[in-house]
């Protein structure tokens, strides 16, 4: 008998189908990964099994857990098996934990809901659970607070608190989406590790398909809350039949056809650029101390090219975003573009400035709710001296959404009416109205799904062949820079430690950090032959 | 933890210095001649040139001012000019009328509240919920003084539980003299309850939509105790400022409702000095006012660092 | 449209209606005194009763409609008109003197209730309507400055206030374009808010003699004077003190609906 065990599972909230005849099981020791993209339902499953759906939502079908039909039991008899017999960690680590209490009595808690041990017993395996979980007393006290630990450490406190009982079967929901790629790497190593030591279930939930092929013996994908195809890794791989399988298959590991049409001369100059940020006060009476964000990074970006720059959060990245782009001033070093300088005086230069632009990575934040599509696009001729007006703005503004392969009867909606990646597209359409030479992709494919991801790189690729535009193409993401770009520079703790082809960093990187970064990246298997 | 309360301290020390500065320059300063405003047009020349000498207005802007707050750190709030009286004994005695009046009503509000919004945010949607909502809708609309004077018909005029006005006198007792602060702050403590109720209610609700309650839930807590041991102490926060701003309120309100009873506290000293142009009490009484709200706030700063670990690391 | 959007306006819109109307026409003249008439009970000729002059009450809360309307509408205008420019220039300049300045200033215009602002007020300049407004209409000011300024801040970290500043535009510019019109919802809902509020504030100080002065009716004054009488003719409290409240309810559900109707609206803006 299997240890999870789902069959025809529906779910439907206020009426409307969310998942639709979902099957798939889990055995005692076993690591099954289920793939989906947003609207997949493959989180649902999850609320599903722990019977947390939300209200208004009716489910029917099967799920067994170790012999209890768990759509059958009363309330208090889940509870009892929630955090017991089954433990679940979520995707957001920075709000998963209770902000004024210490880890150590949230640990704790877990112990102390379903057995019946003292105080002093229930820290004592808090401590051993935080412990497993590579947080060990000696530097993470158990009266430390939330607000005092970083993303991964947070992330590995909900998993001791999800582990502490020793479940039989763990639900992992997009458990390290959240998180860097080096602590990726940790906590997925981390996960399997407690799975095996425990023999117990592990069901991982994640948008990722490298993760997965990484990680588990079982693959399941999802799409629009049916089961597309499942099957076991890595020979599922090989002998993926469905469709929807294939193209997520290729559009994860997808490159676009681009041209090689760089010269030699340098667009971009950043030269010695050194960029402190002034820290809060202590007091009163403190003086102000500084944080160096940038210490003297210098690269150049050639015409035509596409310049990738990876590193983690916190490498100081945004900071070299916004001094390239003019927005703040840097305290040392210079960075011109095509020979003029960004900043002149203490003013940026304008003259400078309109000659790139940018695309961020929230489709939804990157737009002003209550303007038109039209508006929204034109934004950028604020630069220009003369600016078109009239016909001649309307004109640009078609044309722009055009190029990116919207329409003109786009420019007259909101921006709600569109999803994430026309978002994107009408953002790129935004960067281009200009006619920049520059464009900086600041993660602008970093929220996107999968497939649509694939559709905007190739979008981009042609648009950078047609126009001779230059990208510096930022990103966490390994796997998509180095499909992208020719040349690609890592950045840690604000310096630059390598620089070179795309394809010599990523197979002969030389070094320690590089090496790391490109260790810890998911690999899927090797493309099968055609 | 001290040294967050140490920098509450010194802005409440500054808060209290720019306040008495603002009352200052407006009380003695604005009217022009404080003692022509005093007497009035037909005054003499020489009483007023007497009144300026025992109102101290013969020095600069700041010596007026030093001894001013001089005297107010000695207990000394000066002469009041129509009773003659020095002013720290007339509202010596109001004081511990008003006062009192506020924090009685600050804690039935408080006990009222509480229970009501809780109550109504566990069961959301239900009949409780919907009473609640609809009690403290009409509760947040009815001014204070006119529930006063609808509880002194019912109360005092046709029940005869309690008498229609006046104050016992603290002389008589603890109880006596509560039993005629009752009726003033159940008056006073119904609105703001309403208003503090519905607050704690939306706070609730907020917190209980919050990652952290789902975690809780999958530890295997049930929705009760996920309320109880986790989302409750974090939705005080939010409820804690209210709670501050509610003083301030409390105490106009005390000052206006003491009119429905008679009560003799600070509000009919400030009503009669201004008609009676006695700039002096006018001016102790909103500083002394002023100073319960600030030290109020100062105690409600130090609750939230209490509550809220995150506010005592200055990181 | 909810039904609390409905019902709020509804019953607002009759008590400005009635202080509109009373600019032409009242049932009786309230200026008038009519002696012999004092202190009836509600009846076909008086639909709510005298008062101890032998006003007709009815008349005279249409007209004290207009004072308390007009208090609490120029109070809320003084504190938008100063506090949403003051919270716009806190927030664009987050971290800096000017920010500091401003919150201090909110912190400390809230030590002052309008109560006391009142009282300093009219011990100074004398009491009228105009003084009334001022006290509220200044401890309105913090109360906007306080709430677009919040607003405001988590509206700058977003990322197409960063694309607009990429744009060359300017704090002025972008507080303007971008900010105002995204905080414009709570202003609508917080201004219907503060109202009401004005309208308690407006009756409590003419209770206690701080508000408009006879003449002008006011329903505090009305209340004031009907202490003496009201145990022995209720309806000297009751309808003044309804007026008060049913005007206030309504204004709070036209809040609380307003709130509703204009919130899902932006929710579906941003998804």
């Amino acid at each position: 008998m299997s240890l999870l065990s789902v069959e025809n599972l529906n779910v439907s909230i206020h009426g409307t189908q969310i998942l639709r005849d979902v099957t798939l099981s889990v055995e005692a020791g076993q690591i099954v990964g289920v793939i989906g993209e947003s609207g997949s339902g493959k989180s649902m499953t999850a609320l599903a099994i722990m019977q947390l759906l939300p209200e208004g939502a009716q489910a029917e079908g099967r799920v067994a857990l170790s012999g209890h039909e768990m759509l059958e039991l009363e309330e208090g008899a889940l509870c009892g098996l929630r955090g017991n017999e089954v433990g679940m960690v979520f995707q957001e680590p920075m709000t998963a934990l209770n902000p004024i209490q210490t880890i150590g009595r949230q640990v704790a808690e877990t112990i102390r809901i379903h057995e019946n041990v003292s105080r002093r017993e229930a820290i004592e395996r808090a401590r051993e659970a935080l412990r497993r979980c590579e947080l060990p007393e000696e530097r993470f006290p158990l009266s430390r607070y939330p607000h005092e630990l970083s993303g991964g450490q947070r992330q590995r406190v909900v998993i001791a608190m999800a582990i502490a009982l020793q479940p039989k079967l763990l639900i992992a929901d997009e458990p390290t989406t959240a998180l860097d790629v080096t602590t990726q790497a940790e906590v997925l190593r981390l996960l399997k590790r407690l799975a095996r030591e425990d023999g117990m279930g592990l069901l991982l939930i994640t948008h990722d398909l490298a993760v997965v092929a990484d990680m588990a013996d079982e693959i399941v994908i999802m799409r629009k809350g049916e089961v597309v195809e499942s099957g076991a890794s890595p020979a599922i791989f090989e002998t993926m039949r469905h469709p929807y399988s294939l193209a997520l298959l290729e559009a994860s590991d997808h490159q676009p056809a681009r041209s090689e049409h760089v010269l030699e001369a340098p667009l971009l100059s950043v030269r010695n650029v050194v960029r402190d940020y002034a820290l809060p006060r202590a007091g009163l009476f403190g003086g102000a101390k500084h944080f160096r964000a940038v210490k003297g990074v210098s690269f150049d970006i050639r015409r035509g090219e596409s310049l990738g720059l990876v590193g983690e959060s916190g490498c100081g990245k945004s900071t070299l975003t916004r001094a390239i782009l003019g927005l703040e001033e840097v305290q040392g070093g210079e960075i011109l573009l095509d020979g003029e300088p960004v900043f002149s005086g203490k003013r940026p230069n304008r003259a400078v400035r309109r000659k790139m632009h940018v695309v961020f990575q929230d489709p939804y934040g990157s737009f002003n709710p209550r303007w038109k599509v039209g508006r929204l696009v034109a934004e950028p001729f604020h630069l220009l001296d003369d600016p078109p007006v009239g016909g001649a703005r309307e004109m640009a503004i078609i044309s722009a959404l055009e190029k990116v392969g919207l329409s003109a009867a786009d420019a007259d909606k909101y921006i709600h009416e569109f999803s994430g990646g026309q978002r994107q597209r009408i953002a790129i359409a935004r960067a281009l109205i200009i006619k920049p030479e520059l464009i900086i992709l600041d993660e602008a494919v970093s929220a996107l799904d999968v497939s649509i991801r694939a559709q905007i790189l190739d979008l981009l690729a042609d648009l950078g062949a047609r126009f001779g535009l230059t990208y510096l193409f930022i990103s966490h993401d390994l796997s998509v820079v180095r499909n992208v770009t020719d040349r690609c520079l890592v950045m840690q703790a604000g310096e630059i430690v390598e620089e070179g082809a795309t394809a010599d960093v990523f197979e002969r990187p030389k070094h320690a950090y590089t090496r790391e970064l490109i260790a810890a990246v998911p690999q899927l298997p090797k493309k099968r032959s055609a | 933890m001290l040294r967050f309360v140490a920098k509450r301290l010194i802005s409440l020390i500054i808060s209290l210095v720019v306040a008495s500065i603002v009352i200052f320059l407006f009380v003695e300063v604005v009217p022009g001649d404080p003692a022509a405003y005093m007497l009035g047009l037909n005054a003499q020349e020489d009483t007023l040139a007497a009144l300026r000498e025992q109102l101290g207005l013969n020095g600069t802007l700041l010596e007026r001012y030093a001894s001013w707050v001089g005297g107010m750190l000695r207990g000394d709030f000066g002469t009041s000019y129509t009773y003659r009286t020095p002013v720290s004994e007339m509202i010596g005695e109001r004081m511990w009328i008003s006062l009192p009046l506020a924090i009685y009503a600050l804690t039935l509000s408080t006990l009222i509240a509480f229970p009501a919004g809780i109550w109504a945010a566990s069961k959301r949607g239900s009949l409780a919920d919907i009473l609640v909502m609809g009690f403290t809708q009409l509760g947040v609309a009815i001014p204070n003084f006119w529930f006063a004077m609808l509880m002194v018909l019912v109360f005092a005029i046709n029940l005869r539980w309690f008498s229609a006005g006046g104050f016992a006198g603290w002389d008589a007792g603890f109880g006596p003299a509560m039993k005629s602060l009752t009726l003033p702050a159940i008056a006073l403590a119904l609105p703001q309850a309403s208003i503090l109720a519905r607050v704690m209610r939306s706070s609730l609700l907020d917190t209980l939509g919050e990652d952290y309650i789902r975690t809780a839930r999958a530890k295997g807590l049930s929705r009760r105790q996920a309320l109880w041991r986790h989302a409750l102490r974090n939705a005080l926060i939010p409820v804690l400022t209210i709670i501050g701003l509610q003083f301030s309120f409390l105490m106009a309100g005390a000052i206006i409702i003491e009119n429905v009873f008679f009560l003799p506290g600070l509000g009919r000293l400030v009503f009669q000095s201004i008609a009676a142009r006695d700039l002096i009490v006018v001016e102790s009484v909103v500083m002394l006012l002023v100073f319960a709200v600030i030290v109020v706030n100062f105690l409600v700063d130090v609750a939230y660092a209490v509550v809220d670990p995150r506010l005592r690391v200055r990181a | 449209m909810n039904r609390s959007l409905i019902i709020g306006a509804a019953l607002s819109a009759v008590f400005v209606i009635a202080a509109l109307v009373s600019f032409v026409w009242t049932p009786y003249d309230v200026l008038g005194l009519d002696i012999p008439n004092k202190l009836k009970e509600p009846s076909a000729a008086h639909w709510l009763g005298t008062d101890h002059f032998g006003r007709d009450i009815f008349s005279m809360i249409m007209v004290g409609a207009r004072t308390s309307i007009a208090v609490a509408v120029v109070a809320v205008g003084i504190g938008m008109l100063l506090g949403v420019p003051l919270g716009l220039a806190a927030a664009a300049r987050t971290g800096t003197l000017l920010d500091e300045v401003i919150m201090r200033g909110n912190d400390l215009v809230f030590a002052f209730p309008s109560l006391l602002i009142a009282i300093m007020i009219t011990a100074v300049f004398g009491a009228s309507a105009l003084n009334a407004i001022i006290a509220i209409g200044i401890f309105n000011i913090p109360v906007f400055a306080r709430l677009v300024r919040g607003a405001a801040l988590s509206l700058w970290t977003r990322d197409y206030v960063l694309a607009a500043r990429v744009s060359g535009k300017g704090v002025a510019r972008i507080s303007f374009e971008h900010i105002l019109p995204n905080v414009t919802n709570l202003l609508i809902v917080q201004g219907t808010i503060q109202f009401s509020l004005g309208i308690l504030a407006e009756a409590g100080l003419s209770y206690v003699g701080l508000g408009a002065q006879p003449p002008t009716p006011s329903w505090g004054r009305m209340l004031a004077e009907s202490q003496t009488m009201f145990s022995f003719k209720p309806h000297l409290a009751i309808f003044p003190g309804l007026a008060i409240l049913l005007t206030v309810l309504g204004l709070n559900l036209l809040g609380d609906g307003l709130r509703d109707w204009l919130d899902p609206r932006l929710r579906r803006a941003k998804r």
